[in-house]
């Protein structure tokens, strides 16, 4: 009864017998997180480092094989540094800034993503999901050492999900059988089918597009290619309608051809038919091993509501995008950063059970924000319409010649942070001649600070981050702590600081959520003030 | 159609109207639509602003 869905990269966490299974009665949790991938083990992460018992459910025992997404921004980054596993992304990932955009055998043009310096992590690293999962697999077991309490049990299935007013009632399927658990919460990161979303007939409208692509991630013998992203559109090579190349760590690369939607991909997905594709763009003298291959077709589409009741959906469960432009794990991994002190706040009782709402709201922008960019780019890369595909080749034209065409070329738009300009949780902004880029609602942005960076100092709790001026060290309103972080620009020779935080403003206050979302700033600290924004930044005015 | 200038505008209509033929001279049908798409984009990026363009859109519909 247990047939696994897909080979495992890493087996990290074998099924073991729980003690639930054979207690007289369903045994209540907190959390219960269903889906061991990205999303689901960040979730557990966030939780549990919060002292919140967080149980993962996951149908298989580790992490699936094969690399999937390969691209994490800094936003992700930045998170994972926070719950403590950025430091092995960035060590294992490879950095890129070049992209070249090829039609045909012509380039039509180079970019460089041209990183702004004074932040701890680059623009973007290519990582092979696997990798990604692992470190926050291996955070989380060193946090289990130290008692964090978080607890992954492989090989359980979930078969039933029953909402009742204040939990719910898990069954859920193991190789000794099924048992019963209960969740005050459950949180679904069981991924774009997922048959939570299914078993609650939940619907998941959206737009599909009729294309396919063939993934062959290729591990060059020895090679030239360099660490840059390479997007051909109707390449000499006649390998694909477009085609992919970028690098991923222990020198292997991403090869993505569009190869249309009526295909046969048994045929398709044949080795010899893989490499016919491959020798047609690399030569025939190039040495390559092939390490991984998929087809995929995808949509674009979300649920209408995140939020169920005692039933959250995060990551691909709720939301999917093409994945031109990286918004899949990415806007997953925001997701879980925006959803995490919510729900640590209306467990722990000192916010109402409503902020979880504002999850709902927040990220629905965000999800709406990913689609529209990721259906554009779709829209680009493969034009649905003669006329579509006759300003798109004008496009193309153009931008070999005239740098103003080149801002229309797109070959993905890729992932960047949302700001909530519109969340009810926002407060005021009082600070006029602040920079826009810091506005209320924005993701903090890095700088450096004496010793290190701004955001290793910000989120997990509220923050009140003074600049030039004093503030309380640490404030306690309605059970909920506020902690200060004090710097001056008079440490950071660079400018950064103040650039990114004043603006032409001398001095500045801000409070600054624990997803590092800027929630109200102004000139100066008043208890009234802090204590109005941050009521209102935890659904409690 | 307040952003977009609907009255007359151009010091030479004839002689512009006879460019624009004589650019699409001996051009397939294909071609013309081609050389109409960069113009379209050409001049687009010139006027550079989104209100006009929009109207445009809307009065060429």
């Amino acid at each position: 009864m247990f047939q696994d869905r897909y080979p495992l990269a890493f087996k990290l966490y074998p099924y073991e017998k729980s003690k639930d299974q054979d207690a007289p009665k369903a045994v209540r949790h907190p959390v219960v997180i269903v889906g061991g991938g990205p999303v689901g083990l960040a979730t557990a992460l966030d939780l549990g480092r919060q002292g919140i018992p967080a149980l993962v459910l996951d149908d298989h025992e580790g992490i699936g094989m094969g690399s999937r997404a390969i691209c994490f921004a800094k936003r992700t980054l930045d998170i994972a540094n926070r719950y403590g596993c950025g430091a092995p992304m960035l060590e294992k990932g490879v950095v890129w800034n070049v992209g070249k955009v090829f039609q045909d055998d012509r380039q039509v043009f180079e970019f460089n993503l041209l990183p702004e310096s004074g932040h701890r992590n680059p623009a973007f690293i290519n990582l092979q999901q696997p990798y990604f999962e692992k470190f926050i697999f291996e955070k989380i077991r060193a946090e289990q050492d130290t008692g964090t309490p978080i607890e992954i049990r492989g090989k359980n299935r979930v078969d039933a999900v029953d909402v009742r007013q204040d939990h719910v009632v898990l069954t859920v399927a193991t190789p000794d059988g099924p048992y019963d658990v209960e969740a005050d919460w459950v949180i679904a990161c069981d991924g774009a089918s997922s048959p939570v979303r299914g078993m609650l007939d939940l619907g998941f409208e959206g737009r599909v597009f009729q294309d396919s692509f063939l993934i062959a991630d290729i591990k060059m013998k020895s090679t030239d290619f360099p660490t840059e992203r390479w997007f051909w559109f109707e390449p000499y090579f006649k390998s694909g309608a477009s085609t992919l190349l970028h690098k991923q760590p222990d020198d292997v690369w991403r090869v993505d051809f569009q190869i249309g939607w009526d295909v046969d991909r048994a045929e398709e997905m044949k080795e010899e038919n893989i490499r016919k594709r491959l020798d047609a763009m690399l030569g025939d003298d190039v040495d390559y091993e092939i390490v991984w291959s998929s087809i995929y077709t995808f949509q674009c589409r979300r649920m209408n509501k995140f939020r169920h009741g005692r039933v959250v959906f995060a990551g691909d469960a709720a939301h999917q995008v093409s994945p031109f432009g990286a918004r899949g794990a990415n806007s997953g991994i925001q997701d879980v950063d925006n959803l995490g002190w919510k729900l640590g706040l209306v467990i722990a009782g000192t916010a109402p059970e409503n902020l979880l709402d504002t999850y709902d709201d927040e990220r629905v922008f965000g999800a709406d924000e990913n689609i529209l960019n990721s259906t554009r780019s779709t829209d680009f890369i493969t034009p649905k319409s003669k006329a579509s595909k006759g300003f798109r080749d004008a496009v193309l034209m153009l931008a070999e010649k005239y740098e103003f065409a080149r801002p229309l070329v797109n070959s993905g738009r890729l992932s960047v942070p949302c700001t909530y300009d519109a969340s009810r949780l926002n407060g005021p902004d009082h600070l006029p001649n602040g920079p826009d880029r810091t506005r209320v609602g924005s993701p903090c942005p890095d700088a450096p600070v004496a010793g290190g960076f701004l955001l290793d100092h910000l989120g997990t709790d509220f923050v009140l981050l003074a600049i030039n001026t004093e503030a309380p060290e640490q404030i306690d309103i309605d059970g909920i702590k506020v902690r200060t972080v004090s710097v001056r620009t008079s440490d950071n020779p660079t400018g950064a600081l103040a650039e990114r935080y004043l603006g032409s403003e001398a001095q500045a206050v801000y409070l600054i959520r624990p997803d590092q979302h800027v929630t109200a700033r102004g000139r100066v600290y008043t208890e009234d003030a802090l204590r109005a924004a941050l009521l209102k930044a935890c659904g409690k005015d | 159609m307040a952003h977009l200038n609907t009255q007359p505008n151009l010091p030479s209509p004839d002689e512009f109207y006879a460019d624009l033929l004589a650019a699409h001279e001996g051009l397939s049908d294909d071609e013309s639509a081609a050389l109409n798409n960069r113009l379209i984009l050409l001049l687009a990026n010139h006027i550079g602003r989104h209100d006009v363009l929009c109207d445009a859109l809307g009065a060429a519909k």
